[in-house]
């Protein structure tokens, strides 16, 4: 199904399609039309996509059929080996953890996973980890800084689930205590945020050297729908939220909040999810090329001070 | 979320939130007794006639927990920035000067330098009567400075922490706060210095998620509503009732989530101690007093 600002676009490839058929139907030479409308998708492809509100950049980072985690790790990733369990209470299927090969070296993969249709979906709660999902997380981050690997993780969650069972079993205790083991890794870690960056279900594994972003990806504080019924009162005003809280990929670059955006193929990833996956597959051997040769302790230490730096406020005395 | 009935209430009712102000009176919420203010205030915020722990303003804890005299203010040379250009029924820039108009400070945090009972320490103390103790780029920045002094000043670490969370006006800026402080943790750890956190009525959302569960030993006060995500949040999503004395602090220390629930009179007697011990010191005769706030009725607490 379309999403709202794509059906001029579908509107207008269904138009070629007919006209296609009509000319093979009829033996008659229509190229020279179909060429202009060619032309015309293309334009209304790039406009409409250079135009894109907030709000709808949510919808296309929340899109059916865009590529998820395992998608990436089975397009971009060799010789994967799925590693489960968190060793104390269970296995997360919200999180995938595991050994890859990439670009010539191991690494250590965390992705945040959401279904691909619906079965898959319940069976991954949506992306949004329990407890277990992010101990599993730490615990490759530790296997990661034993065996000296990369750490490549892929963000994608609404957020941290918000169940009786999670918070029984400290859901902001882990978050936090995966942020802090994330940030002491002695390896290059690098994190994109593929779909959805839900708050700190997201951060928890985004403390990374270096946080990529795909062009139509968000990641924010708060879902706009959420934000939407605090501020305004009504979920329903999710749009007004998502322009206020300034959570596209490019806001965030503005903000310091990720170093790089990855470009997506015209019309979003799920419209060409192979040529999605090759930009990001491009970006990250780009990026552990860059950080593997730094030491251990250098790694640490950029990364704590990526971190450290972020955040805008006034100095009092400089005002007055 | 305790952050949610803040932003909800146009004109905040004081009588619910701080119950120093307005009136000399008040029904206490947990025994209905007709409180005295002023005896309210004297006795810590705690209800005189049964003890229930009310929210603290953040002098008041200071007061409570600082040996007299002691105190010396380090924060409040930073103030709030809109780096959002955030507008919701209000300029996030209006609200905040309410709001510092109201507190008296420029954002909902005061840090400064303390000792309890001779023990030096660096205090860090949220104020939830502040934009609900939200945590924005300020509040994020003071408390990574008073870690980072009080390693350099060879101080513990104590926080207080009271917040609805992430503050939704600095956007991902905010979400940014929960990996700043984590880091600045860093330098306390390397020092051996104690970090100790009290978690107090409410600390919800990314301050729990962060520097607030960091603490190499985690206290709460009696009662007092911790968690993740907000009762209110939960129900909605499950759709069923929550369990009884869920996300309260007594609940969290049956889960292994907490090292103790400490009531207010002995708060600053088991801080000392705490971090005299983890330092390899001795405690003192005052550190093992249980009382330290005059109460008529804290010894029941």
């Amino acid at each position: 199904m379309p999403l709202p600002f794509e059906r001029p676009i579908e509107d207008l490839e269904a138009k070629i399609r007919d006209m296609r058929s009509y000319a093979a139907e009829q033996r008659i030479d229509l190229d020279e039309e179909i060429r202009l409308l060619e032309t015309r998708l293309e334009r209304l492809k790039v406009q409409t996509f250079a135009d894109l509100s907030r709000w709808e950049r949510v919808q296309v980072a929340r899109a059916p059929g865009r590529p998820t985690g395992l998608d990436y790790v089975h397009s971009l990733f060799g010789g994967f080996q799925e590693l489960h369990g968190d060793r104390t209470l269970g296995d997360d299927p919200a999180v995938v953890t595991g050994l890859a090969r990439f670009d010539g070296r191991t690494v250590v993969v965390v992705a945040q996973q959401k279904g691909r249709d619906t079965k898959e979906n319940i069976h991954r709660n949506f992306g949004m980890s329990h407890p277990s999902g992010y101990r599993k997380a730490m615990r490759m981050f530790d296997l990661a800084d034993r065996f000296g690997h990369p750490v490549v993780t892929l963000i994608d969650t609404p957020g941290a689930y918000p169940g009786i069972a999670a918070e029984e079993q400290g859901q902001a205790w882990v978050i936090a205590e995966s942020i802090r083991r994330m940030s002491r890794l002695r390896v290059p870690a690098v994190s994109v945020v593929i779909g959805e960056g839900g708050s700190g279900g997201a951060l928890a594994i985004g403390v990374a050297n270096r946080v990529l972003i795909l062009e139509n990806a968000t990641y924010s504080v708060i879902s706009p729908e959420s934000c939407a019924a605090i501020l305004w009162r009504d979920a329903a005003e999710a749009p007004k939220a998502a322009e206020a809280l300034k959570l596209t990929a490019r806001d965030l670059a503005e903000l310091d909040v990720v170093d790089r955006v990855i470009e997506e193929p015209i019309g979003g990833a799920h419209k060409d999810p192979a040529a999605a996956m090759r930009s990001v597959g491009a970006a990250l051997r780009e990026e552990l090329a860059a950080l593997a040769s730094e030491d251990p302790e250098a790694l640490r230490r950029a990364r704590h001070d990526r971190f450290r730096r972020l955040g805008r406020y006034v100095e009092l005395d400089a005002v007055a | 979320m305790a952050l949610e009935r803040w932003f909800r209430r146009s004109r905040p009712t004081r009588s619910d939130d701080d119950p120093s102000p307005a009136g000399l009176w008040l029904k206490c919420e947990a025994c209905s007794a007709q409180i005295y203010k002023k005896d309210l205030v004297a006795a810590a915020y705690l209800c005189p006639e049964c003890g229930h722990h009310y929210r603290m303003p953040v002098e008041a804890r200071i007061a409570s927990l600082a040996d007299e005299g002691s105190f010396e203010r380090w924060s409040g040379r930073l103030g709030p920035a809109d780096p959002l250009a955030f507008h919701d029924t209000e300029a996030y820039p209006d609200r905040m000067k309410r709001v510092q108009e109201k507190q008296g400070r420029p954002d909902a945090i005061l840090t400064g330098a303390a000792t309890l009972h001779d023990e030096p320490v660096a205090l860090v103390v949220m104020d939830f009567f502040f934009a609900g103790g939200s945590m924005g780029s300020v509040v994020g920045e003071e408390i990574a400075r008073a870690a980072e002094r009080a390693a350099d000043e060879d101080r513990s670490l104590v926080a207080i922490t009271a917040s609805g969370g992430a503050r939704m006006q600095e956007g991902a800026l905010s979400l940014m706060q929960l990996a700043k402080t984590t880091v600045a943790l860093e330098g306390l750890a390397e020092r051996r210095l104690p970090y100790v956190s009290v978690l107090t009525d409410p600390t919800t959302g990314g301050v729990t998620a962060s520097f607030a569960t960091l603490g190499d030993l985690i206290f709460a006060e009696p009662r007092a509503l911790i968690c993740f995500a907000g009762p209110r949040v939960i129900q909605q999503t499950i759709k069923q009732d929550l369990p009884e004395g869920f996300q309260r602090a007594e609940f969290l220390l049956k889960k292994g989530m907490l090292d103790d629930v400490v009531p207010r009179p002995r708060l600053k007697a088991t801080l000392a101690r705490s971090l005299r011990l983890l330092r390899g010191r001795a405690p003192v005769a005052a550190d093992l007093a249980e009382e330290e706030v005059e109460s008529t009725h804290a010894a029941s607490v």
